[in-house]
Protein backbone atom coordinates (compact mmCIF):
# COMPACT_ATOMS: atom_id res chain seq x y z
CA UNK A 1 0.00 0.00 0.00
CA UNK A 2 2.39 2.42 -1.13
CA UNK A 3 0.69 5.73 -1.04
CA UNK A 4 1.12 7.77 -4.28
CA UNK A 5 0.48 10.86 -2.76
CA UNK A 6 2.03 12.20 0.44
CA UNK A 7 0.68 13.17 3.25
CA UNK A 8 1.14 15.75 5.99
CA UNK A 9 3.90 18.59 4.89
CA UNK A 10 6.10 18.72 2.18
CA UNK A 11 9.19 17.68 2.29
CA UNK A 12 10.36 21.21 2.05
CA UNK A 13 8.23 22.43 4.90
CA UNK A 14 9.78 19.71 6.91
CA UNK A 15 13.24 20.77 6.24
CA UNK A 16 12.20 24.12 7.16
CA UNK A 17 10.95 22.48 10.36
CA UNK A 18 14.11 21.07 11.31
CA UNK A 19 16.62 23.54 10.15
CA UNK A 20 14.84 26.25 12.31
CA UNK A 21 14.66 23.81 15.34
CA UNK A 22 17.86 22.61 15.04
CA UNK A 23 19.30 25.92 14.64
CA UNK A 24 17.42 27.83 17.57
CA UNK A 25 18.42 24.81 19.81
CA UNK A 26 22.39 25.51 18.93
CA UNK A 27 21.78 29.03 19.57
CA UNK A 28 20.08 28.59 22.90
CA UNK A 29 22.02 25.61 23.84
CA UNK A 30 25.45 26.89 23.14
CA UNK A 31 25.09 30.65 23.41
CA UNK A 32 22.69 31.05 26.09
CA UNK A 33 23.83 27.38 27.92
CA UNK A 34 20.09 27.02 28.29
CA UNK A 35 20.40 23.19 29.28
CA UNK A 36 21.73 23.02 32.48
CA UNK A 37 19.81 20.80 34.50
CA UNK A 38 17.76 19.65 31.43
CA UNK A 39 20.74 17.94 29.77
CA UNK A 40 21.29 15.89 33.40
CA UNK A 41 17.52 14.19 32.13
CA UNK A 42 18.40 13.92 28.56
CA UNK A 43 21.39 12.66 29.66
CA UNK A 44 19.79 9.68 32.03
CA UNK A 45 17.49 9.34 29.53
CA UNK A 46 19.76 7.81 26.78
CA UNK A 47 21.84 5.70 29.38
CA UNK A 48 20.47 2.76 28.44
CA UNK A 49 21.56 2.85 25.22
CA UNK A 50 24.87 3.53 26.69
CA UNK A 51 25.24 0.87 28.75
CA UNK A 52 23.79 -1.52 25.82
CA UNK A 53 27.38 -0.30 23.51
CA UNK A 54 29.24 -0.94 26.57
CA UNK A 55 28.05 -4.79 27.00
CA UNK A 56 30.02 -6.21 24.10
CA UNK A 57 33.32 -4.64 25.20
CA UNK A 58 32.25 -5.71 29.28
CA UNK A 59 31.39 -9.44 28.11
CA UNK A 60 34.99 -9.73 26.10
CA UNK A 61 36.62 -8.82 29.46
CA UNK A 62 34.80 -10.75 31.62
CA UNK A 63 35.15 -13.43 29.56
CA UNK A 64 39.50 -12.54 29.33
CA UNK A 65 39.28 -12.58 33.25
CA UNK A 66 38.15 -16.19 33.17
CA UNK A 67 40.35 -17.01 30.61
CA UNK A 68 43.71 -15.73 31.82
CA UNK A 69 46.49 -18.34 32.52
CA UNK A 70 47.45 -19.10 36.09
CA UNK A 71 50.76 -18.05 35.29
CA UNK A 72 50.00 -14.69 34.37
CA UNK A 73 47.68 -14.09 37.52
CA UNK A 74 50.78 -15.04 39.53
CA UNK A 75 52.70 -12.63 37.82
CA UNK A 76 50.73 -10.41 38.09
CA UNK A 77 50.36 -10.67 41.61
CA UNK A 78 54.03 -10.79 42.03
CA UNK A 79 54.13 -7.67 40.60
CA UNK A 80 51.59 -5.76 42.25
CA UNK A 81 52.83 -7.25 45.88
CA UNK A 82 56.58 -5.60 44.42
CA UNK A 83 54.65 -2.39 43.59
CA UNK A 84 52.58 -2.61 46.85
CA UNK A 85 56.20 -2.79 48.66
CA UNK A 86 57.18 0.15 47.19
CA UNK A 87 54.08 2.35 47.88
CA UNK A 88 54.21 1.84 51.44
CA UNK A 89 57.55 2.39 51.85
CA UNK A 90 56.99 5.56 50.24
CA UNK A 91 53.22 5.85 52.53
CA UNK A 92 55.81 5.94 55.69
CA UNK A 93 58.15 8.76 54.20
CA UNK A 94 54.76 10.61 53.42
CA UNK A 95 52.79 10.62 56.98
CA UNK A 96 56.46 12.07 58.47
CA UNK A 97 56.37 14.68 55.59
CA UNK A 98 53.02 15.82 56.05
CA UNK A 99 53.53 16.08 59.80
CA UNK A 100 56.92 18.06 59.25
CA UNK A 101 54.78 20.27 55.99
CA UNK A 102 51.83 21.13 58.49
CA UNK A 103 54.42 21.86 61.45
CA UNK A 104 55.87 24.47 59.00
CA UNK A 105 53.32 25.91 57.37
CA UNK A 106 52.17 26.83 61.06
CA UNK A 107 56.18 27.99 61.04
CA UNK A 108 54.80 30.49 58.40
CA UNK A 109 51.30 30.99 59.49
CA UNK A 110 49.52 29.44 56.38
CA UNK A 111 46.70 27.54 56.44
CA UNK A 112 47.39 23.38 56.17
CA UNK A 113 46.01 21.85 54.00
CA UNK A 114 43.38 19.01 54.47
CA UNK A 115 43.01 15.59 53.06
CA UNK A 116 40.74 15.43 50.43
CA UNK A 117 37.73 13.07 49.84
CA UNK A 118 38.40 10.50 46.85
CA UNK A 119 36.84 8.12 45.38
CA UNK A 120 37.57 5.82 42.63
CA UNK A 121 36.05 5.37 39.66
CA UNK A 122 35.81 3.27 36.11
CA UNK A 123 36.02 4.44 32.52
CA UNK A 124 32.33 3.49 31.17
CA UNK A 125 32.70 5.16 27.35
CA UNK A 126 34.67 6.85 25.06
CA UNK A 127 33.29 9.06 22.71
CA UNK A 128 33.74 8.35 18.70
CA UNK A 129 33.29 12.29 18.29
CA UNK A 130 36.09 13.38 16.03
CA UNK A 131 36.12 17.21 17.07
CA UNK A 132 35.80 16.67 20.99
CA UNK A 133 37.29 14.54 23.38
CA UNK A 134 35.15 13.15 26.13
CA UNK A 135 34.65 9.89 27.99
CA UNK A 136 32.22 8.95 30.32
CA UNK A 137 33.13 7.37 33.84
CA UNK A 138 30.13 5.45 36.22
CA UNK A 139 29.95 7.99 38.97
CA UNK A 140 27.08 10.65 38.75
CA UNK A 141 25.04 12.80 40.40
CA UNK A 142 24.23 10.10 42.91
CA UNK A 143 27.52 9.86 44.00
CA UNK A 144 27.99 13.57 44.51
CA UNK A 145 29.88 14.35 41.56
CA UNK A 146 29.27 17.85 40.42
CA UNK A 147 30.13 19.54 36.98
CA UNK A 148 33.55 21.32 37.32
CA UNK A 149 35.16 18.56 39.12
CA UNK A 150 38.82 17.81 38.74
CA UNK A 151 39.37 13.50 37.18
CA UNK A 152 42.75 12.38 37.68
CA UNK A 153 44.57 8.78 37.01
CA UNK A 154 47.23 7.28 38.82
CA UNK A 155 50.06 9.25 36.61
CA UNK A 156 48.53 12.75 36.20
CA UNK A 157 45.52 15.19 35.67
CA UNK A 158 43.31 13.44 33.13
CA UNK A 159 40.18 16.23 32.83
CA UNK A 160 37.32 17.88 34.37
CA UNK A 161 33.29 17.15 34.70
CA UNK A 162 31.66 18.39 31.82
CA UNK A 163 27.71 17.25 32.22
CA UNK A 164 26.33 15.38 35.44
CA UNK A 165 23.84 12.72 34.71
CA UNK A 166 22.14 10.42 37.62
CA UNK A 167 24.41 7.95 37.27
CA UNK A 168 27.20 8.07 34.80
CA UNK A 169 28.82 11.18 33.94
CA UNK A 170 30.83 13.40 31.07
CA UNK A 171 34.47 14.24 31.51
CA UNK A 172 36.00 16.98 29.02
CA UNK A 173 39.65 16.13 28.66
CA UNK A 174 42.80 17.83 29.09
CA UNK A 175 43.49 17.50 25.23
CA UNK A 176 40.06 18.81 24.19
CA UNK A 177 40.58 22.01 22.02
CA UNK A 178 38.14 24.10 23.87
CA UNK A 179 40.13 22.76 27.54
CA UNK A 180 42.39 25.01 28.79
CA UNK A 181 44.83 24.86 32.36
CA UNK A 182 46.51 26.89 34.74
CA UNK A 183 50.10 25.49 35.44
CA UNK A 184 53.34 26.04 36.81
CA UNK A 185 56.62 24.59 35.85
CA UNK A 186 58.23 22.52 39.03
CA UNK A 187 61.92 23.45 37.90
CA UNK A 188 61.06 27.53 38.85
CA UNK A 189 57.61 28.15 39.54
CA UNK A 190 56.91 30.14 36.07
CA UNK A 191 53.09 30.83 35.53
CA UNK A 192 51.61 29.28 32.04
CA UNK A 193 48.41 27.96 30.79
CA UNK A 194 48.64 24.76 28.51
CA UNK A 195 45.39 23.97 26.39
CA UNK A 196 44.42 21.24 24.60
CA UNK A 197 45.38 20.61 20.63
CA UNK A 198 42.60 18.26 19.35
CA UNK A 199 44.96 15.34 19.09
CA UNK A 200 45.32 13.18 22.44
CA UNK A 201 48.85 13.44 22.58
CA UNK A 202 49.81 16.71 22.54
CA UNK A 203 49.19 20.18 24.42
CA UNK A 204 50.05 23.53 23.18
CA UNK A 205 51.43 26.40 25.80
CA UNK A 206 50.27 29.62 24.51
CA UNK A 207 51.69 33.26 25.37
CA UNK A 208 55.28 32.34 26.18
CA UNK A 209 58.09 35.33 25.68
CA UNK A 210 60.84 34.19 23.94
CA UNK A 211 62.72 34.72 26.88
CA UNK A 212 61.04 32.27 29.35
CA UNK A 213 62.51 29.90 31.08
CA UNK A 214 61.40 26.80 29.90
CA UNK A 215 63.16 23.88 28.64
CA UNK A 216 62.01 20.32 26.94
CA UNK A 217 61.70 17.58 29.50
CA UNK A 218 60.48 20.36 32.07
CA UNK A 219 57.49 19.34 34.21
CA UNK A 220 54.01 21.31 34.40
CA UNK A 221 52.00 21.33 37.73
CA UNK A 222 48.63 22.16 37.98
CA UNK A 223 48.97 25.31 40.11
CA UNK A 224 45.21 25.64 41.80
CA UNK A 225 44.70 28.95 40.36
CA UNK A 226 41.69 28.70 38.34
CA UNK A 227 40.17 27.01 41.23
CA UNK A 228 39.05 23.93 39.08
CA UNK A 229 42.37 21.57 39.55
CA UNK A 230 43.62 21.26 43.18
CA UNK A 231 47.33 22.42 43.23
CA UNK A 232 50.49 20.24 42.51
CA UNK A 233 49.18 17.27 39.95
CA UNK A 234 51.39 16.79 36.93
CA UNK A 235 49.81 17.71 33.87
CA UNK A 236 52.21 17.64 30.93
CA UNK A 237 55.81 17.46 30.41
CA UNK A 238 57.34 20.42 27.44
CA UNK A 239 58.62 18.00 24.35
CA UNK A 240 59.49 20.64 22.26
CA UNK A 241 60.21 24.47 22.53
CA UNK A 242 60.75 26.93 19.06
CA UNK A 243 61.54 30.13 18.95
CA UNK A 244 61.47 31.77 16.41
CA UNK A 245 61.84 35.61 16.70
CA UNK A 246 59.41 36.42 13.67
CA UNK A 247 56.59 35.28 15.51
CA UNK A 248 55.07 37.24 18.65
CA UNK A 249 55.40 34.09 21.09
CA UNK A 250 57.54 30.94 21.48
CA UNK A 251 55.89 27.74 20.24
CA UNK A 252 56.08 25.45 22.84
CA UNK A 253 54.17 21.85 23.04
CA UNK A 254 53.62 19.42 25.89
CA UNK A 255 52.54 15.71 26.17
CA UNK A 256 50.07 14.90 28.83
CA UNK A 257 51.36 12.88 32.01
CA UNK A 258 48.07 10.89 32.18
CA UNK A 259 47.69 8.42 29.19
CA UNK A 260 44.83 9.41 27.68
CA UNK A 261 44.00 6.98 25.54
CA UNK A 262 44.78 3.94 27.89
CA UNK A 263 42.35 5.21 30.65
CA UNK A 264 40.57 2.70 32.39
CA UNK A 265 40.62 3.85 36.30
CA UNK A 266 40.33 7.14 37.15
CA UNK A 267 40.23 8.94 40.42
CA UNK A 268 37.68 11.96 41.50
CA UNK A 269 38.62 14.73 43.92
CA UNK A 270 36.48 16.80 46.24
CA UNK A 271 38.18 19.33 47.72
CA UNK A 272 37.90 20.38 50.95
CA UNK A 273 35.81 23.83 51.55
CA UNK A 274 37.47 26.83 51.16
CA UNK A 275 36.43 28.70 54.07
CA UNK A 276 37.26 25.34 56.18
CA UNK A 277 41.04 25.04 55.50
CA UNK A 278 41.21 28.57 55.73
CA UNK A 279 41.93 29.11 59.55
CA UNK A 280 45.11 30.70 60.13
CA UNK A 281 46.95 28.48 63.18
CA UNK A 282 46.66 30.01 66.58
CA UNK A 283 49.28 31.62 68.26
CA UNK A 284 49.40 28.54 71.18
CA UNK A 285 49.78 26.14 68.19
CA UNK A 286 53.60 27.29 67.33
CA UNK A 287 56.40 25.82 68.82
CA UNK B 1 3.65 -10.14 14.71
CA UNK B 2 4.28 -7.64 17.09
CA UNK B 3 8.02 -7.29 15.87
CA UNK B 4 7.02 -6.29 12.48
CA UNK B 5 6.03 -2.69 13.74
CA UNK B 6 9.19 -2.18 15.51
CA UNK B 7 11.69 -3.02 12.89
CA UNK B 8 12.88 0.48 12.17
CA UNK B 9 12.61 1.55 15.87
CA UNK B 10 14.93 -1.70 16.80
CA UNK B 11 17.12 -1.34 13.43
CA UNK B 12 17.90 2.20 14.30
CA UNK B 13 18.56 1.58 17.94
CA UNK B 14 21.17 -1.12 17.00
CA UNK B 15 22.58 1.63 14.42
CA UNK B 16 22.79 4.60 17.36
CA UNK B 17 24.41 1.46 19.90
CA UNK B 18 26.87 0.81 16.99
CA UNK B 19 27.72 4.70 16.39
CA UNK B 20 28.62 4.70 20.29
CA UNK B 21 30.15 1.46 20.91
CA UNK B 22 33.38 1.84 22.32
CA UNK B 23 36.67 0.80 20.00
CA UNK B 24 40.54 0.62 19.90
CA UNK B 25 41.48 3.96 18.51
CA UNK B 26 42.84 2.28 15.55
CA UNK B 27 39.48 1.16 14.37
CA UNK B 28 37.30 4.03 15.53
CA UNK B 29 38.38 5.74 12.22
CA UNK B 30 37.45 3.88 10.27
CA UNK B 31 33.30 3.61 11.82
CA UNK B 32 31.10 4.20 9.68
CA UNK B 33 28.22 6.25 10.25
CA UNK B 34 25.77 4.10 11.20
CA UNK B 35 23.12 6.17 12.06
CA UNK B 36 23.25 7.94 8.85
CA UNK B 37 23.36 4.72 6.87
CA UNK B 38 20.23 2.74 8.11
CA UNK B 39 18.02 5.98 8.06
CA UNK B 40 19.46 6.35 4.38
CA UNK B 41 17.70 3.12 3.82
CA UNK B 42 14.68 3.68 5.40
CA UNK B 43 14.40 7.12 3.48
CA UNK B 44 14.73 5.07 -0.10
CA UNK B 45 12.93 2.22 1.36
CA UNK B 46 9.81 3.60 2.97
CA UNK B 47 10.16 7.73 2.36
CA UNK B 48 6.66 7.99 3.48
CA UNK B 49 7.13 6.36 7.18
CA UNK B 50 10.78 7.66 7.52
CA UNK B 51 12.23 11.03 6.32
CA UNK B 52 12.89 14.21 7.93
CA UNK B 53 11.13 14.03 11.44
CA UNK B 54 12.68 10.81 12.77
CA UNK B 55 16.34 12.08 11.32
CA UNK B 56 15.91 15.24 13.40
CA UNK B 57 15.13 12.74 16.38
CA UNK B 58 17.80 10.59 15.81
CA UNK B 59 20.02 13.30 14.83
CA UNK B 60 19.27 14.92 18.40
CA UNK B 61 20.04 11.19 20.73
CA UNK B 62 22.97 11.43 18.79
CA UNK B 63 24.29 15.01 20.07
CA UNK B 64 22.99 13.93 23.23
CA UNK B 65 24.99 10.92 23.17
CA UNK B 66 28.11 11.78 21.72
CA UNK B 67 28.18 15.47 23.82
CA UNK B 68 28.34 17.83 21.60
CA UNK B 69 25.73 20.88 21.26
CA UNK B 70 22.12 19.68 21.10
CA UNK B 71 21.00 20.59 16.80
CA UNK B 72 24.52 19.78 15.84
CA UNK B 73 23.53 16.43 14.18
CA UNK B 74 20.41 16.92 13.90
CA UNK B 75 20.87 19.48 11.41
CA UNK B 76 23.37 17.95 9.15
CA UNK B 77 21.11 14.86 9.54
CA UNK B 78 18.00 17.04 8.66
CA UNK B 79 19.81 18.42 5.47
CA UNK B 80 21.61 15.35 4.30
CA UNK B 81 18.27 13.08 4.66
CA UNK B 82 16.41 15.54 2.57
CA UNK B 83 18.35 15.11 -0.12
CA UNK B 84 17.69 11.62 -0.17
CA UNK B 85 14.21 11.98 0.38
CA UNK B 86 13.87 14.85 -2.06
CA UNK B 87 15.63 12.41 -4.53
CA UNK B 88 14.48 8.91 -3.34
CA UNK B 89 12.36 7.70 -6.91
CA UNK B 90 15.53 8.46 -9.12
CA UNK B 91 18.17 6.61 -6.37
CA UNK B 92 16.24 3.65 -5.95
CA UNK B 93 16.57 2.65 -10.06
CA UNK B 94 20.10 2.86 -9.19
CA UNK B 95 22.68 -0.08 -8.86
CA UNK B 96 23.75 -1.04 -5.34
CA UNK B 97 27.07 0.24 -6.33
CA UNK B 98 25.97 3.42 -7.64
CA UNK B 99 23.96 4.15 -4.53
CA UNK B 100 27.29 3.21 -2.47
CA UNK B 101 28.89 6.39 -4.12
CA UNK B 102 25.73 8.67 -3.60
CA UNK B 103 25.54 7.88 -0.13
CA UNK B 104 29.79 8.29 0.02
CA UNK B 105 28.62 11.61 -0.97
CA UNK B 106 26.08 12.00 1.16
CA UNK B 107 28.43 11.08 4.52
CA UNK B 108 30.86 13.35 3.13
CA UNK B 109 28.24 16.05 3.37
CA UNK B 110 27.14 15.25 6.82
CA UNK B 111 30.46 15.28 8.12
CA UNK B 112 31.16 18.03 6.48
CA UNK B 113 28.31 20.06 7.67
CA UNK B 114 28.91 18.66 11.64
CA UNK B 115 32.58 19.90 10.83
CA UNK B 116 31.38 23.46 9.55
CA UNK B 117 28.62 23.70 12.97
CA UNK B 118 31.37 22.49 15.22
CA UNK B 119 33.61 25.00 13.77
CA UNK B 120 31.88 27.99 14.19
CA UNK B 121 31.21 27.04 17.91
CA UNK B 122 34.25 25.92 19.02
CA UNK B 123 37.50 26.08 16.57
CA UNK B 124 38.40 22.83 15.32
CA UNK B 125 40.98 22.10 12.78
CA UNK B 126 40.25 20.00 10.39
CA UNK B 127 41.96 17.08 9.56
CA UNK B 128 42.00 14.43 6.95
CA UNK B 129 40.95 11.33 8.93
CA UNK B 130 37.46 13.10 10.01
CA UNK B 131 36.46 11.67 6.19
CA UNK B 132 37.62 8.33 7.19
CA UNK B 133 34.16 7.48 8.25
CA UNK B 134 32.81 8.36 4.07
CA UNK B 135 34.85 5.35 2.86
CA UNK B 136 33.99 3.16 4.92
CA UNK B 137 29.77 4.01 4.59
CA UNK B 138 30.36 3.45 0.98
CA UNK B 139 32.09 -0.22 1.80
CA UNK B 140 29.48 -1.27 4.33
CA UNK B 141 26.34 0.19 2.07
CA UNK B 142 25.82 -2.86 0.10
CA UNK B 143 25.79 -5.15 2.91
CA UNK B 144 24.04 -3.15 4.76
CA UNK B 145 21.28 -2.78 2.27
CA UNK B 146 20.85 -6.53 1.41
CA UNK B 147 20.82 -7.25 5.29
CA UNK B 148 17.92 -4.43 5.53
CA UNK B 149 16.29 -5.20 2.63
CA UNK B 150 16.32 -8.48 3.27
CA UNK B 151 14.55 -8.20 6.69
CA UNK B 152 12.20 -5.76 5.12
CA UNK B 153 10.81 -8.23 2.88
CA UNK B 154 10.53 -11.46 5.45
CA UNK B 155 8.45 -8.71 7.32
CA UNK B 156 6.60 -7.37 4.73
CA UNK B 157 6.85 -3.95 5.82
CA UNK B 158 5.74 -1.30 3.58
Amino acid sequence: MNPIFSTGPSLLNRLALGLILSVSLIIFDHKFNGFGTTRVYLNSLVSPLQYLANLPGELINASLTRLSSHEQLLDENAQLTLQATLMSQELQRMAFLKEENIRLRRLLNSPSKQNTRKEVAELMAVDNNPYSHQIVINKGALNGVYEGQAVLDEKGVVGQIMQVSSTNSRVLLIADITHAIPVRVARNNLRLVVSGSGSLDELHIQHVSHSADLQVGDLLLSSGLGRVFPEGYPVAEITSIVRDETRPFAIVRAKPVAQLDRLKYLLLLWPEEPNSNAQPSSEEDQP
Amino acid sequence: MQFRAYLITFSLICALVLQIMPMPASVDLYRPEWVLLVLSYWTLALPHRVNIGVAFINGLVLDILLGSSLGVHSFAMCVSIYVLAANYQRLRNYSVWQQAIVIGVTSAFYNLIVFWLQHLLTDVYFLFTYMWPVVSSMVIWPWLFWLLRKLRRQMRLS
